[in-house]
């Protein structure tokens, strides 16, 4: 059977079986492989896409689940060739290493951004949010300053000084 | 790893779902936030054949106060009881027991009801409905009935919903302005389950304590009503000393499993800690 979403902007129809997940259909049903799959079941945040304005675990949804729905993944964050100012803080701040966790952490922290572009003035809040997906490389350093850096740019602030 | 075939029924309504669960019998589960219905599918720890989605039913979506209470449609999210702003005390001790449940984004689809019909014994919102005489109104081939949380939670993951009910509804009872409450939660990182919680909420007049309400998660396989610790507290001038005889009965009604990283011993220990610091915040705050 077909799911028809609409995909980092663009109507999309995937054809998809009943147990397939959100995951399945973005990355065999789409050849969107950037929404990574790791321990599906919930806990470690790789497959983290945004579903109607709220990032989700693409591995804890079914694809039918989302007949209808605005779907937005990582390949879905750049102009072109040009990054996003939070693929740009991710760079500049080193938030990532192996670069397996990051598509997720990129959507969960977009949204997050879209939702509150003052995000970062609540340090517990962001830490309770960067607790949602795991990286066993940065230690989180990295990717908190990142946010602090992504949601700076967008308010037009310089970068904050060390 | 993919979930085995299933297929996949959406429901327009509670009727629709209702009489969808009746066509597929026992192979049948009800999904609604999915989030840990579809990640014991995968395990391979629930088996069914046939999935009734709720999402399309907008009967089950809603949430209102009336008659001093606050009913939950099935379809309600943890997201949305965080964010919950209510004149009345009840909407504190959710938002902060809501901040306790997974993280962020399993809070944006898991639901509140779906939580009480799964009953986990570490689930927040069992606790809390234990402590608060919640009661599940259930819909099935004969028709609606309520049952209160003190019948509600048969085992882990056993209730009184038969299997081709669906549970439309959770109602709370409002506190009343004045209520104090505190919710406490022992757990091994961010985002693990409880391996331990207390929720509580009290009432003061003139220095005396005149109502608590405690339930405790994971203190047994089912929520635990802390009845003895409410009987020490009432009456009492909520003292620490009193909050500490509250603490050791809610302790000793606990019927704690042990688990590698969690005897029964310290589970136990833990629950009387929690039980304390609930309280506490709860004194603390009641007028």
């Amino acid at each position: 059977m077909d799911v028809r979403m609409t995909v980092n902007g663009q109507p999309r129809r995937v054809a998809v079986e009943a147990r397939d997940s959100l995951a399945d259909a973005l990355r065999d049903g789409l050849g969107l492989t950037g929404t990574n799959l790791a321990c599906e079941h919930g806990v470690c945040g790789s497959c983290t896409v945004s579903v109607d304005g709220e990032a989700v675990r693409s591995c804890l949804v079914l694809a039918l689940q989302c007949e209808g729905s605005e779907v937005r993944t990582v390949e879905g964050l750049a102009d072109g060739d040009r990054l996003s100012p939070l693929q740009e803080a991710f760079s500049a701040e080193h938030g990532l290493q192996c670069g397996f966790c990051t598509p997720g952490f990129l959507t969960l922290l977009q949204q997050a951004l879209d939702d509150d572009p003052f995000l970062d003035r609540d340090e517990q809040k962001l830490t309770e949010l960067l607790a949602s997906n795991l990286c066993r490389c940065t230690g989180y350093v990295g990717i908190r300053r990142a946010v602090v850096r992504a949601a700076r740019a967008g308010r037009g602030e310089p970068p904050a000084a060390d | 790893m993919k979930l085995p075939p299933i297929s996949y029924r959406r429901a327009g309504s509670a009727d629709e779902a209702v009489a969808l669960l009746a066509e597929s019998g026992d192979d049948a589960a009800v999904l609604a936030g999915g989030q840990s219905l579809l990640l014991e599918l995968r395990y391979g720890d629930v088996r069914r054949g046939v999935l009734v989605d709720l999402a399309g039913a907008a009967d089950l979506a809603g949430l209102a106060v009336a008659d001093g209470e606050l009913r939950l449609g099935a379809l309600v999210r943890h997201a949305a009881v965080e964010r919950l702003e209510l004149d009345d005390p009840l909407a504190r001790l959710l938002r902060r027991a809501a901040a306790y449940v997974a993280h962020p984004p399993i809070r944006a689809r898991g639901t509140f009801a779906g939580s009480l019909a799964w009953a986990h014994p570490a689930a927040e919102w069992c606790a809390l409905a234990r402590a608060l005489d919640a009661r599940m109104t259930v819909r099935g081939p004969a028709g609606e009935r309520e049952v209160a949380a003190e019948d509600w939670f048969r085992g882990p993951h056993r209730t009184q919903r038969a299997p081709d009910e669906v549970l439309t509804a959770v109602t709370l009872p409002l506190l009343g302005a004045g209520a104090g409450v505190g919710f406490a939660e022992l757990r091994r990182t961010s985002g693990s389950f409880a391996l331990a919680a207390a929720g509580c909420a009290v009432h003061v007049a003139a220095g005396r304590v005149t109502r608590a309400r405690i339930g405790l998660a994971n203190a047994a396989g089912v929520p635990v009503r802390a009845a003895e610790a409410e009987a020490a507290l009432v009456g009492s001038d909520g003292s620490p000393d009193a909050v500490r005889a509250a603490a050791d009965a809610a302790a000793a009604a606990a019927d704690p499993a042990s688990e590698p990283h969690c005897s029964a011993e310290y589970r136990r220990h833990a629950l009387g800690v929690l039980t304390a610091r609930a309280l506490t915040e709860a004194l603390g705050e009641a007028a």
